[in-house]
C-alpha cells in the first residue's frame, strides 16, 4: 500500500493491484508460520508461560494493518497490538526475529527478557508495546491520537481489543475520550466468540459490538473478520475519516479463536462442531481459494509464498534459539532512567546491609 | 443488618439460563472427608464449597469460576453444584464486580470475588479502598466480602502474572489482609474470612496450589483459624524470623542449614495474617531471641518489613542485640526471563546469608 512501485498493475479487488494482494496473503501465511513455529518451541521446552496464538483470526490483524500508513521512521501511523494479532505487528514491521527472542525471553530481544509474549514497543514501527491489563492500551492510544491531531500530524492509531475487553471500565473511558476530542483513532474489537471461556452473550446484552458506537456517538461497522479484503476496506475507511478529521470508528470484526485461550486452555466448553465450522471458514484458506479462483494468482505462486514464511520462521527461531538469555543482574537496571535499584545485600561480595541503600 | 435470606433466588437470569442442578461433589473437594491429603489449592477449594454448603449467603463471582472452573480450577464443578446464581461468571469488569460484591453485602449476602489473577485487582482499587474499607466507619455497615486470588512469582509469568499485592492494601484502615502458608491454614483461614464482617484481602500464592511436598490430611470436623494470629513454625533460641506465604518454606531451608552448619537455633514466625499484625507474638518472640530478621517476597521498598520493624522498635527496642534486618525481592517490576526473575526473588541462599550475619552480629 505504502510502496508506490507496488500500486502499478490492474486494480483487482478493494482497488488493490496483484502485488497487494500477494502482500496480504503472505502475512497471513507469516504470522500462522511464525506462530506454529512457537509451539514446536514450547513443545521443546524453549518457551516459558503462556503461548497465545491468532489462529484462524490472522485476516484481522493483516487486513486492517494494511490499510494503515506504515513507515519505519516514527512518522507512521501506530497500532496497539495484541497477542491475537501477530500478522499487524509483522506488517508493521516487527519481524518473526524479535517475536521469537521477546518470547524466548533472549538478551537480543526487544525487551531483553524483561517483558514476555507481545509485548513489545518500537514507536519507530508504530507498535505500542501493551500490558497485560485490558482496556490500558485503548487509554493510551486515545492520548497519542490527541497528540497526533493537536500537533496536525496526519497520523491515525489504531487499538485492538477481544469481545471481552469491551467490558473494562479502561476501554470505555478511554474510547470515550477519543470520542469527545474526536481524535484520529480506530478501535477494532476482535469479536472472537469468546473471552477465555466466557461466551459473549455474558459480556453484553448487544448482538453486535457497533451497538456500543451509539453511546459514544461514533461511527461503526461490522465486517467479516474472516474475509481479509473486508476488514482491509472498512479499515481504510475509517483510516480515511480519522486521517480527515471525521473522528472515531469503532470496527466489529467477526472471527473464531479456533483455539484455547492459550496453550494450558484445552477448550472443553466449546462445542468439537463449532471448531470444525469455523475450521472450513479458516481466512487464509478462504483467502488462496478465492486468489485462485478469480485468477489474482497461481497456486505455485502462493505455494512459494508458504514455504518461504516456514522457511524464515524455522531460520530465525533456530538463530534465537541459540542465542543467550540475560544477565541475572540486569534485573536491577532501567528501573528508573539514571538510576539503578540496589542490588539485594546478601548478594555483594562482602555481605553488609548498609551496602543496599538505592 | 438482620435479614432473613434463605438461599439465594433460584430463578433463572436473563444472561445465563443454565439450570441449577445439584449433582455429587467435584472430586478435589470429597478429599478431605475420603482422609486422603489435600493441595493448597483443594484446601482452598474445600473451604469455599463447605462454606456454601453451610450458609446459603456465601456466593461466587469472578472470571471463568462457572463452567471452566476458574484460570486454576479452584472452583471446578461448582457451577454444577451451586448453579450459576450463586456462582457468578462476570464480564472482565473487576471494578464492576467488586462493586456489585458491595451492593450484595449490603443486602446480607456474603460474597467472595475471585481474582483470575491478584494483579488485576488494580481496577478495583477505587472501590475496595474508599468503599469497601469505609463503609463501616461511615455508618453504611459491615462489609463480609472476600476477595481472593493467585499472588506470587517464580512462574515466568512476566510483570502481570506474578504480582504480590498486600501492601497496596495494608496502608488502608479497614481491611484486612491474609496471606497463608499451608493447605491447613489456608482452609481455615479462608473460612474464617468468609465468617468475618470486615473485608479481606485473600493472597494465594500460586507456586502453593499443586506443590505436593505441602499435600497435608486435614481435620474431617469443621475448623477455623482465627484472623490476625501468626503460627510458630519452628522453635528456636537465637534469632527470630517472621516471614509470610512462599518465604515460609525457603525460611525453614534456611534455618535448617543454620542449625545444621553453624549450629544456630531460629526460630520462624508465620504471619498468616498480615493486617491486622500479631504484633504480640512477633514481641514475645524477638524478647526471647533479641535478633530479628523479616523475609518476604514483596519489594523491598514500602514492604511489610518496615512496618515491623517500627513496631519492634517501639515495642521492644531494649531487647534487641542486633539491627533488624530484612530479605526481600528488589525494586522492580517482577521480569519474565528465568534469569532475570529468579535474581529478582529472594533465594534460600540470600536467607542464609542473611541469618549468618545476624549469628555473628
Ligand atoms: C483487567 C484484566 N482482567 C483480567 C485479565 C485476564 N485475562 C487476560 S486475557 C482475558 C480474556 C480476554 O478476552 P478478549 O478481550 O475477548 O480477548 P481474546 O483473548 O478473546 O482475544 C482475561 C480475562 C486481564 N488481562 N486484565
Amino acid at each position: 500500500m505504502n510502496d508506490p512501485a507496488r500500486a502499478d498493475g490492474p486494480r483487482l479487488a478493494a482497488d488493490l493491484g496483484k502485488s497487494d494482494l500477494l502482500e496480504l496473503y503472505e502475512y497471513m501465511a507469516l504470522a500462522r508460520a511464525a506462530e506454529d513455529r512457537l509451539e514446536i518451541m514450547l513443545k521443546q521446552g524453549h518457551v516459558k508461560g503462556g503461548l497465545y496464538r491468532s489462529l484462524g483470526q490472522e485476516a484481522v490483524g493483516v487486513g486492517s494493518a494494511f490499510a494503515l500508513d506504515r513507515r519505519v521512521d516514527g512518522t507512521g501511523d501506530m497500532i496497539a497490538q495484541t497477542v491475537r494479532t501477530t500478522g499487524a505487528i509483522f506488517l508493521m514491521g516487527g519481524t518473526p526475529l524479535q517475536y521469537f527472542r521477546q518470547y524466548l525471553a533472549r538478551s537480543t530481544g526487544p525487551t531483553r527478557g524483561r517483558e514476555a509474549n507481545v509485548h513489545w514497543c518500537d514507536f519507530r514501527k508504530g507498535l505500542l508495546g501493551p500490558v497485560s491489563p485490558l482496556g490500558t492500551m485503548t487509554q493510551v492510544m486515545a492520548g497519542i491520537t490527541l497528540v497526533f491531531k493537536q500537533t496536525g500530524q496526519p497520523r491515525v492509531g489504531l487499538a485492538y481489543a477481544g469481545d471481552g475487553q469491551t467490558s473494562t471500565g479502561a476501554w470505555h473511558e478511554g474510547l470515550n475520550f477519543a470520542a469527545v476530542r474526536r481524535c484520529p483513532f480506530v478501535a477494532i474489537v476482535q469479536s472472537n466468540k469468546y473471552a477465555f471461556s466466557t461466551p459473549i452473550r455474558l459480556q453484553t446484552r448487544l448482538a453486535s459490538f457497533t451497538g456500543k458506537a451509539a453511546g459514544y456517538g461514533i461511527e461503526s461497522r461490522s465486517v467479516d473478520g474472516n474475509d481479509v479484503l473486508e476488514v482491509f476496506e472498512a479499515t481504510r475507511d475509517a483510516v480515511a475519516r480519522a486521517r480527515d478529521g471525521g473522528g472515531v470508528t469503532l470496527i466489529e470484526a467477526r472471527t473464531y479463536r479456533r483455539l484455547g485461550h492459550a496453550q494450558h486452555d484445552a477448550q472443553e466448553y466449546v462445542p468439537r462442531e463449532e471448531i470444525e465450522e469455523w475450521e472450513r471458514k479458516d481466512p487464509i484458506g478462504r483467502f488462496r481459494e478465492r486468489m485462485v479462483r478469480e485468477g489474482w494468482a497461481l497456486e505455485s505462486e502462493l505455494d512459494a509464498l508458504d514455504v518461504a514464511a516456514r522457511e524464515r520462521c524455522e531460520k530465525d527461531a533456530e538463530r534465537a534459539i541459540q542465542e543467550p538469555a540475560p544477565d541475572a543482574e540486569e534485573a536491577v537496571q532501567r528501573v528508573y532512567e539514571g538510576l539503578i535499584t540496589s542490588v539485594p545485600w546478601t548478594r555483594l561480595p562482602e555481605p553488609t546491609p548498609r551496602g543496599a541503600a538505592i | 443488618m438482620s435479614f432473613n435470606f434463605s438461599a439465594p433466588a433460584t430463578e433463572d437470569t436473563e444472561a445465563d439460563s443454565a439450570p441449577v442442578v445439584t449433582i455429587d461433589k467435584p472430586e478435589h473437594v470429597t478429599k478431605t472427608e475420603r482422609g486422603e491429603p489435600v493441595t493448597f489449592l483443594e484446601a482452598i477449594a474445600e473451604a469455599l464449597f463447605e462454606e456454601m454448603v453451610r450458609d446459603g449467603h456465601v456466593f461466587l463471582l469472578g472470571e471463568d469460576i462457572g463452567v471452566y472452573g476458574g484460570a486454576f480450577k479452584v472452583t471446578k464443578g461448582f457451577i454444577d453444584h451451586f448453579g450459576s446464581e450463586r456462582i457468578i461468571d462476570t464480564p472482565i469488569s473487576e471494578a464492576g464486580f467488586t462493586g456489585a460484591a458491595a451492593g450484595a453485602a449490603h443486602m446480607g449476602l456474603r460474597p467472595v470475588v475471585e481474582m483470575q489473577f491478584m494483579d488485576f485487582i488494580s481496577p478495583a482499587y477505587d472501590v475496595i479502598t474508599n468503599y469497601i474499607a469505609t463503609s463501616l466507619y461511615r455508618g453504611s455497615g459491615p462489609m463480609p466480602v472476600v476477595i481472593r486470588g493467585p499472588v506470587g512469582g517464580g512462574n515466568r509469568g512476566g510483570p502481570f502474572h506474578s504480582q504480590n499485592v498486600e501492601m497496596a492494601f495494608f496502608h488502608t484502615p479497614g481491611l484486612k489482609i491474609v496471606y497463608p502458608s499451608t493447605p491447613y491454614d489456608a482452609k481455615g483461614l479462608l473460612k474464617a474470612a468468609i465468617r468475618d464482617d470486615d473485608p479481606v484481602i485473600f493472597e494465594e500464592h500460586k507456586g502453593l496450589y499443586r506443590a505436593p511436598q505441602l499435600r497435608e490430611v486435614l481435620p474431617t470436623e469443621d475448623y477455623v483459624v482465627p484472623l490476625g494470629k501468626a503460627r510458630q513454625v519452628r522453635e528456636g533460641s537465637d534469632i527470630t524470623l517472621v516471614t509470610y506465604g512462599m518465604m515460609v518454606h525457603r525460611s525453614v531451608e534456611a534455618a535448617s542449614t543454620l542449625q545444621g552448619e553453624d549450629g544456630v537455633s531460629v526460630e520462624i514466625l508465620d504471619l498468616r495474617t498480615l493486617l491486622p499484625l500479631d504484633d504480640e507474638a512477633i514481641m514475645d518472640s524477638v524478647r526471647r531471641t533479641g535478633r530479628l530478621l523479616v523475609v518476604h517476597e514483596d519489594t523491598r521498598t514500602g514492604g511489610i518489613a518496615g512496618e515491623i520493624a517500627m513496631r519492634v522498635n517501639e515495642q521492644a527496642f531494649e531487647f534487641l542485640d542486633a539491627p533488624i534486618l530484612r530479605v526481600a525481592a528488589i525494586d522492580a517490576p517482577v521480569p519474565y526471563a528465568g534469569t532475570l526473575e529468579d535474581y529478582f526473588l529472594p533465594q534460600t541462599h540470600d536467607v542464609v546469608t542473611a541469618l549468618r550475619y545476624l549469628a555473628r552480629y
